[in-house]
């Protein structure tokens, strides 16, 4: 199976060559396939110029390894600044205008709905990269939308696993006031219940998102005095909540457990005052010595001068499928391409990865670990990588949950 | 107890950070007038100046406070460039222009710091000797948390005194009065003006520095914190400084204990409090209702006459290529048409109110949105065709500008803006929140045409037909009876009412009838996107269509169709062509806003009738 995936170490070794001698001389002939790509480029740039980066990367190496079936791929990007109905009318545009066989990208949940209710209006394929919620496979699921990464669900069942095996029983959780808060506290309540029925929950903060009031919020949480906390929020919310819960000791003799916050994109701004000990997901992208992540690690690195964040995975991921799906199908008509894309296997960054045919979701995992400060920075360590296909909900249930044609 | 001690304490802290920032902000408005959005930008200009400095600053008490003070008065000469570059030039400008020249600069210093700073967010050092807590009833605070109730009443105090004891203070108080007087009085105003913009900006960078040790920097915290200020200038009364205190205080607390008992309140509590507050007391908490002009600004408009034969034969033109051309376009051409007209309808239904009207809203996204919504629930809960669902979208949304209308046209001036934009959030946060009935922030989706409808071209002439039959029905409304007494009440409320025309009756179908046309473009708008979503009623969406209306020139007819079709259009452009498509974008308004101070439509005209006579 995996031998049927892209050889990426042959592609990276290519392109690491011909982006060194030639630069200029595109390797593959004919006309190029189009690839259009929307996102909220002005509105996150924090996760999202990474992501770019390592689109671009992946399309060279593509390319140099010879493009796909002897033809080019490109990309033409377009910035939704973080409106679902300017996404909505850029992807017009690039079906109309710029001839792009199918459609890729999304980062707001929103937005990620709003392009595939275009796609499937629109009979265009679309391979959704980052939007996380689950309405985007099962309830608002439809015949040309896929996902790449672990929803929102996959990742608090990966949590949840963890925190059963905590001794808490009171548990509060804090998460941006927003779709995604709102199923991650859901998941979280009803699967750890279910794992543990002793549990409760003593209080819930729903801070909007961006305008976290931290100090506040911190003492609300303290006075409820629960054993554990489930923690959403990221970014700039994440920072603050974390620096007033730290002077405040909210976090001192009680576990946390906490979505997104191992990534590069989210612990990095925390420095050395990153918590330490809080059970998360992630990506320990320093310590992954893997033979399909070390090279894709090391040619970011030369590309970019930087070290590769999550976004950086999901933007290669994202090209990689693509094009293992571009060299599998007979055709670039859209019908083929959705056909191409149910059950595609692809060798990931971080390793085979399935589009299931049964919801369109990726197989995609993600790195469940607890963090630690390592020279004044934070850090994962014990960290596993969890495959997304363990922490889906059985095929009879996802059944229930998206609409069957 | 102590629990709610600790709350309170918490409050207090953001009251104070809060207090900060508005302080700026009421201090410009008193003295200028100006709706100086880009204040948010200069707090966050603050916050990224003061990690620069303390970072690059040696460490220890200097460094820190040194970066602090210095990211300030930084802030400040920065905001006094502005002014001088800037403001200075368009203070005749009609009220509210300027709003559009800094949404130019807001858009430019977005992105030049990421440009400068990069996209991820910072996280500055602590502050030396306040890096810990200390316990309160048995609890720990954060000493800096401390520090920062504090400051703020140090700085009241300090400003109080400013206003008070010296003569410049003196000065600032009478024209924040009655500033022709002042003029007349033969106070160099322009030095005033440029101080006072230097003293505001430079507090809006102590308060941006002064989050560095609470709070991470990042390219989001100007939109964050304007409304929020604005809102805390609003409630406290324009221009009173002890009033926009109370206020920062009213909201910090309310918030703390707020989310003790709702915690998904943080959406939309700073705006009940505001719409509480405005529909008790017009003016704020602490504020004097507007001295009457006098002569100036406050003379009545141009009267309107009808449209020059040059004029008409131009409409017809534009009329015949957009009814001509789009045949032989592409569908996506064809779509950016359909939301341009869309846009064009948008913008007229807020000119109605704000120009011939006399009242600015910064929330007409709000009947836009409810029209959208309204088709949209329509379709989604009761299977409604698309004819009914575009017949409902004008009925729901003249529904809610009634009721809204009926507080927010009691009103005038900034405040009566305000209230429609804390209408507004109110309708978005149930939007948002509702997710039961309108799907929350993941919105209703499948809201397609009829399949008679749904060729984009179809679709294309139903929208021009709606909206330029609706644009041209608000044109014909001004210049019926109507329209007369619309402009008449804008223009003297007194005599108004002294020939029989009841000035709130007017004034509230006038807001009415515009919110039911917003309604007409919002529920297009849904059937073109094919899906709607809290955004359709956004800020950013009424600070469109505010920009499109000052663009395009608010004393013309035709401002608000040249100013739509060039804002949307210039957008559209800009996005593919550039990723730095707010950086010109904010130039070019900047640039429009200095050469056409009377906006697009309102230069064209003043150059027809230098060359013709006045028309």
């Amino acid at each position: 199976m995996v031998g049927r995936a892209i050889g990426r170490r042959q592609i990276l070794a290519g392109a690491g060559m011909a982006a060194l001698a030639a630069p200029g001389i595109a390797l593959a002939q004919g006309e190029a396939i189009r690839i259009g790509e929307i996102n909220s480029y002005t509105a996150q740039p924090a996760f999202l110029q990474p992501y770019r980066n390592a689109w671009i990367l992946a399309q060279e190496q593509v390319n140099a390894a010879g493009g796909v079936n002897g033809r080019r791929i490109e990309t033409v990007f377009r910035d939704d600044a973080g409106r679902p109905e300017d996404a909505v009318r850029l992807a017009g545009e690039l079906v109309n205008a710029e001839k792009v066989s199918l459609l890729a990208g999304g980062f707001l949940s929103n937005v990620g709905l709003a392009l595939g209710d275009f796609a499937n209006q629109n009979k265009k394929l679309f391979v959704a990269s980052e939007p996380l919620t689950d309405a985007l496979v099962w309830s608002r699921g439809n015949r040309y939308t896929f996902r790449l990464r672990a929803s929102t669900y996959m990742q608090s069942a990966m949590l949840v696993e963890e925190a059963a095996k905590l001794p808490a029983r009171r548990w509060a959780t804090v998460a941006p006031n927003y779709e995604y808060g709102q199923s991650a506290v859901r998941w979280f309540k009803e699967l750890l219940s279910r794992a543990k029925p002793d549990v409760e929950f003593v209080a819930e903060q729903f801070p909007a998102l961006g305008r976290i009031d931290a100090g506040a919020t911190v003492q609300a949480l303290a006075a409820a005095n629960p054993e554990a906390i489930f923690n959403v929020t990221f970014g700039a919310d994440l920072t603050n909540f974390v620096r007033q819960g730290s002077t405040r000791g909210l976090f001192e003799r009680r576990r946390v457990v906490s979505l997104l916050t191992g990534e590069p994109e989210y612990l990095d701004p925390l420095g050395d005052e990153a918590p330490e000990n809080w059970i998360v997901t992630g990506y320990p992208w320093e310590q992954i010595d893997t033979p399909s992540h070390t090279p894709f690690r090391e040619a970011y690195r030369r590309r970019w001068n930087d070290y590769p964040r999550l976004g950086s995975v999901v933007g290669y991921d994202t090209v990689m499928a693509i094009a293992a799906l571009l060299r599998k199908s007979p055709s670039l008509e859209t019908e083929a391409l959705v056909d191409g894309m149910s059950g595609l296997r692809f060798g990931s960054v971080f390793g085979p990865v399935e589009f299931r045919a049964i919801d369109h979701q990726s197989t995609m995992g993600a790195f469940v670990g607890r963090t630690v400060l390592k020279n004044g920075k934070g850090a994962m360590a014990d960290w596993r990588y969890a495959e997304g296909k363990d922490y889906l909900p059985s095929d009879e249930v996802v059944r229930t949950l998206r609409p069957q044609a | 107890m102590e629990n709610l001690v600790l709350q309170a304490l918490s409050g207090l802290a953001s009251a104070s950070s809060l207090f900060l920032v508005a302080s700026g902000l009421t201090v410009i408005f008193g003295v200028s007038r100006v709706v100086n959005f880009a204040h948010g930008s200069l707090y966050m200009l603050g916050a990224y100046l003061a990690y620069s400095l303390v970072t690059t600053l040696p460490r220890g008490h200097l460094g820190f406070w040194g970066g602090v003070i210095g990211a300030a008065v930084l802030v400040g000469l920065i905001g006094l460039v502005v002014e001088v570059l800037l403001l200075r030039r368009i203070y005749r400008a009609p009220e509210l222009f300027q709003l559009l020249a800094t949404f130019g600069v807001v858009l430019i210093v977005q992105d030049l710091a990421q440009m400068i700073w990069g996209p991820q967010d910072l996280l500055g050092p602590r502050a030396p000797g306040l890096r810990g807590s200390i316990e309160i009833v048995g609890m720990r605070f954060p000493l800096y948390e401390l520090f920062l109730i504090g400051v703020g009443p140090v700085v009241l105090g300090l400003l109080v005194l400013l206003f008070h004891r010296t003569r410049w203070g003196t000065l600032v108080r009478a024209a924040t009065q009655d500033r022709e007087m002042v003029g007349a009085l033969g106070v160099n105003q322009r030095m005033l003006f440029t101080s006072v913009f230097f003293l505001g900006s430079l507090l809006a960078g102590l308060g941006g520095a002064l989050q560095l040790p609470r709070e991470s920097v990042n390219l989001h915290m100007d939109l964050a914190i304007i409304t929020e200020a604005f809102v805390v200038v609003v409630v406290g009364g324009l221009g009173s400084l002890t009033g926009a205190a109370l206020a920062a205080l009213l909201i910090g607390e309310l918030h703390a204990f707020g989310i003790l008992i709702v915690p998904k309140i943080t959406l939309v509590l700073v705006f009940l409090v505001m719409a509480l507050v405005l529909v008790v007391r017009p003016h704020g908490l602490l504020g004097k209702p507007e001295a009457a002009a006098r002569g100036g600004q406050g003379s009545a408009e141009p009267v309107i006459g009808p449209a020059p034969p040059a004029l008409r034969w131009l409409g017809l033109a534009t009329l015949a290529v957009a009814v001509v051309l789009p045949p032989f376009l592409g569908d996506y051409a064809v779509s950016v048409l359909t939301e341009l007209a869309i846009a064009v309808l948008f913008a007229a239904s807020l000119h109605l109110i704000m120009g011939p009207g006399g009242m600015a809203s910064f929330g007409n996204a709000a009947y836009f949105g409810i029209g959208a919504y309204g088709a949209a629930l329509a379709a989604q809960w009761l299977g409604a065709p698309m004819l009914a669902g575009l017949a409902l979208a004008p009925l729901a949304a003249g529904v809610f500008g009634l009721l809204f209308g009926y507080f927010c046209v009691r009103l005038s001036g900034v405040y009566a803006a305000m209230l429609t934009l804390a209408f507004a959030q109110i309708a978005w946060s149930v939007a948002f929140q509702w997710v039961e009935v309108t799907g929350g922030d993941n919105g209703i989706l499948g809201v397609w045409p009829s399949a008679w409808a749904a060729p984009k071209l179809v679709y294309y002439y139903l929208a021009l037909a709606l909206c330029l039959g609706a644009t041209l029905f608000l044109r014909r409304v001004v210049h019926a009876p109507f329209g007369y007494a619309l402009r008449a009440q804008r223009d003297s409320a007194l005599r108004a009412e002294a020939i029989g025309i009841d000035a709130f009756r007017i004034r509230w179908l006038g807001f009415g009838l515009a919110a039911a046309a917003a309604g007409v473009a919002g529920g297009l708008f849904a059937y073109g996107k094919g899906s709607v979503f809290p955004t359709y009623m956004g800020i950013p969406r009424s600070v469109d269509a505010l920009l499109m209306v000052l663009l395009g020139g608010v004393q013309t007819l035709s401002g608000p169709i040249v100013g739509a079709l060039a804002f949307t259009g210039l957008q559209e452009q800009l996005v593919r062509i550039t990723d730095l498509w707010r950086l010109i974008l904010g130039c070019i308004i900047v640039l429009l806003v200095l050469f056409f101070p009377q906006g697009l439509a309102g230069a064209a005209r003043a150059r027809w009738e230098a060359r013709h006579g006045d028309a």
